[in-house]
């Protein structure tokens, strides 16, 4: 009886000691296979930028979006290490990244999950490098719930954390394009999507001519140009196919060939309209110069 | 007999005075949106002058000739006036907005006094640039304020003639994050080229021209069936619906559609030669599979198989499972800006979902590449001394003329924004200077 105990016993110690030095053999290897190159985001992003930062190349936000900072120095880290510098971290900079540098995931997990101002250099105390941010300690209250609710669904998740920005397209906000996803849900959501891409078009056809407002607001607002706008169908919430429509249009995706009027032709009162010279159709609307 | 005579003249007055009360509650609605969307466009067109001004004057910053310098600051004290104009549409009046129209009247006259003045003759002194220096600041935190707002409006449907209503009863209970989001703008504050729209590439302009160098003889409507279901890797080509195009497009072309159960395709290709100038694919993107990188790897392989040869990445965004790339013309190591193609893969199993050659077929050619006049070295010597610079390249642009100049390329970074600087490599001109962005603090998650 106290024979088997200890085999057990014995075994059970083999068996821990089995997943520590697996658990140990490949502690340093946290990013994943990928190479992590600009434009990229996510959590490989977030790790990346937090050595930089550890070692002292990267100054900006750990914001888990591979943006120009991030490029710089990583190009430096590259050049201070004599590799080749090319501003793509494949496995030969990982590693060498992984060995020259610590990497706190839990703390930094943490902190964009509080969504705190914080940084992660080396060599100096966490609890010095973060601190609420203001917008944080302004609305209290409420938020302090919501927070503590989100941070637990983090966490139930097993952990991991979402990057604190996006990629736009250059020259663009999020705000404008929700906007124009708005105008475009309002004037063409039955359509298809090649459609919706192409009312978008329009929209950025109509800033880039001269003869129309040099906005995205200015032309989306202007009296008498969409119907959406003037019966207030805009204001309602856009589906995600009109977002990823707008953004096709932005990144230069024009299916309208380059037209600046559509219309309905089953709905179209002005001949004026009618006059224009016609490119092509999509689904309801008859695209025009 | 009289009493029923009455009860008709009184039937026929009410259902009068209900059609006439409903006449006047639709015109009341008509004339509520339609102050509605002024006051909507004055608002998102500040936010978006604000944010584009403080682009400019950070290009300003990082600007060195002269010549460059007076016409942005034009720019940048028109964007000013636009911005105020904006002010002054919304209904502010009864909030102390003072100190915004403040800061764009100081920026107005700082940006107006150095655009008059004769700067060869007499060059921004430090303070000057000191000044600017401070002012980019207070535009930077304008802009994040006037955008968080701006978020929060979009987001929660807020309309402004509830403001109005809000600040004429001074409702102090009712949510108003309008007026609350403005009076954090005004407490900031005292603490103190419109974009290519044609496409997100730096370099182009907006400039249409013919297309040039379609190679190839015309192609006939089963020709162009045939390459849309290559394209779109279908056997059955019953599906797909081929359309021509009208007397108004820039080059005739085939419009190809195609339909099943869970995606829909889309091409454009040009009857001459059948060359695609847009591919577009919807269908929803599952999660993750392979990397940014890797999506590149598939674009490049899908550009070969298209026959576009030489092509070098330019730019790589991912949006949320999808990769976007853009790509331009290697003409012996010099970068033709103009000569682009843009890619859209799906990161779930690496199909391509889009493909936008326009710009392409518009202007490629082989084009006669001088030896530059000027020395790297010397190129050098005209971008701002204060930036720092990084990277090099060859490259032909098109300049603000929509000529194509053959520029040196230079990426350098200033107070950590990345600016990209075209140096004319005949004659040193500084042709183009831009702030690079590109990232943006995700409102939604901070909220």
């Amino acid at each position: 009886m106290t024979n088997k105990k200890m085999y057990l016993f014995i075994i059970i110690c083999f068996l821990v000691l089995g997943v520590q030095t697996t658990d140990s053999a490949k502690p340093v290897s946290a990013f994943t296979d990928q190479v992590i190159q600009h434009g990229a985001v996510g959590e490989d992003v977030i790790e990346l930028q937090a050595r930089l930062q550890y070692l002292g190349f990267y100054n900006g936000d750990i914001d888990g979006v591979f943006g120009w900072g991030t490029y710089w120095a990583l190009r430096n880290f590259q050049y201070e290490f004599g590799m080749e510098i090319d501003g793509l971290a494949g496995t030969a900079t990982k590693e060498k990244l992984t060995e020259a540098s610590e990497y706190d995931r839990e703390y930094v997990q943490n902190q964009i999950n509080q969504g705190n101002d914080f940084t992660h250099y080396g060599g100096a105390d966490n609890s010095e490098q973060s601190q609420p941010s203001p917008d944080n300690n302004n609305n209290a209250g409420n938020n302090e719930t919501n927070n503590q609710a989100d941070n637990n669904t983090a966490n139930n998740d097993g952990g991991g954390a979402e990057p604190t920005a996006v990629n736009v397209p250059q020259g663009y906000s999020q705000n404008d394009i929700q906007l124009m996803a708005n105008a475009v849900n309002g004037e063409a959501r039955g359509e298809p999507y090649e459609g919706q891409v192409a009312v978008a078009a329009v929209i950025l056809n109509r800033v880039e001519s001269p003869t129309f407002p040099n906005s995205v607001s200015g032309v989306i607002f202007e009296p008498r140009a969409f119907t959406a706008v003037a019966d207030g169908q805009i204001w309602l919430t856009p589906s995600d196919t009109s977002t990823e429509a707008v953004l096709d249009a932005i990144n230069g995706w024009d299916p309208s060939g380059n037209a600046t009027y559509y219309f309905n032709p089953e709905t179209a009162t002005s001949d004026w309209i009618w006059s224009r010279p016609q490119i092509k159709r999509i689904g309801k609307h008859i695209f025009a110069k | 007999m009289v009493r029923w005579i009455l009860i008709g003249v009184l039937t026929v007055g009410l259902v009068g005075v209900g059609v006439w009360g409903y006449q006047e509650h639709q015109e009341k609605n008509a004339v509520l949106i339609q102050a509605e969307n002024n006051y909507q466009r004055a608002f998102h067109e500040l936010s978006y002058y604000m944010d584009l001004m403080h682009d400019q004057i950070g290009t300003a910053l990082a600007m060195n000739s002269r010549e460059q310098l007076s016409p942005q600051m034009i720019e940048i004290w028109r964007l000013t006036s636009e911005a105020m104009s904006d002010v002054g549409q919304l209904p502010l009046t009864l909030m102390p907005f003072n100190k915004t129209e403040e800061f764009l009247s100081n920026i107005g006259d700082f940006t107006y006094q150095t655009a008059v003045r004769d700067l060869e003759e007499e060059p921004l002194n430090d303070k000057e640039v000191e000044t600017l220096q401070n002012l980019y600041e207070q535009s930077g935190e304008l802009k994040d304020e006037l955008r968080q707002v701006q978020h929060t409006v979009l987001d929660e449907n807020l309309r402004w003639m509830d403001v109005q209503l809000a600040l004429s009863t001074q409702d102090e209970q009712s949510d108003n994050t309008i007026v609350d989001g403005f009076e954090t703008v005004e407490k900031r504050v005292e603490g103190y080229a419109e974009s290519n729209a044609d496409s997100a590439l730096s370099g182009t302009s907006g400039e249409e021209h013919e297309y040039q160098n379609l190679s190839g003889g015309t192609i006939n409507q089963e020709e162009a069936a045939r390459k849309g279901g290559d394209l779109f890797q279908v056997e059955d080509q019953d599906n797909l619906n081929v359309t021509e195009s009208g007397d108004g497009a820039d080059v005739p072309i085939y419009s190809i559609s195609y339909q099943n159960d869970n995606k829909n395709g889309y091409l454009d290709i040009t009857k001459q030669g059948g060359h695609p100038l847009t591919l577009l694919v919807n269908r929803d993107v599952q999660e993750q599979n392979i990397s940014l990188n890797e999506g590149l790897e598939k674009a490049n392989d899908y550009l070969e198989q298209f026959n576009f040869d030489n092509m070098d990445v330019f730019t790589s965004n991912q949006f949320d499972n999808v990769g976007v790339y853009s790509f331009l013309y290697n003409q012996d190591d010099v970068r033709i800006y103009s000569d682009a193609i843009e890619l859209k893969i799906a990161l779930d199993n690496g199909e391509l979902l889009g493909l936008t050659a326009r710009n392409y077929f518009m202007n490629h050619k082989e084009r006669d590449i001088p030896e530059p006049e000027l020395s790297s070295e010397e190129a050098k010597d005209e971008v701002n001394p204060e930036v720092e610079i990084n990277e090099e390249h060859m490259a032909i642009i098109d300049n603000d003329v929509g000529e194509e100049v053959f520029v040196y390329e230079f990426l350098g970074v200033l107070d950590n924004e990345t600016y990209r600087i075209f140096i004319n490599a005949m004659d040193g001109t500084e042709e183009k200077v831009e702030k690079l962005g590109g990232t943006e603090i995700n409102y939604a998650s901070m909220s």
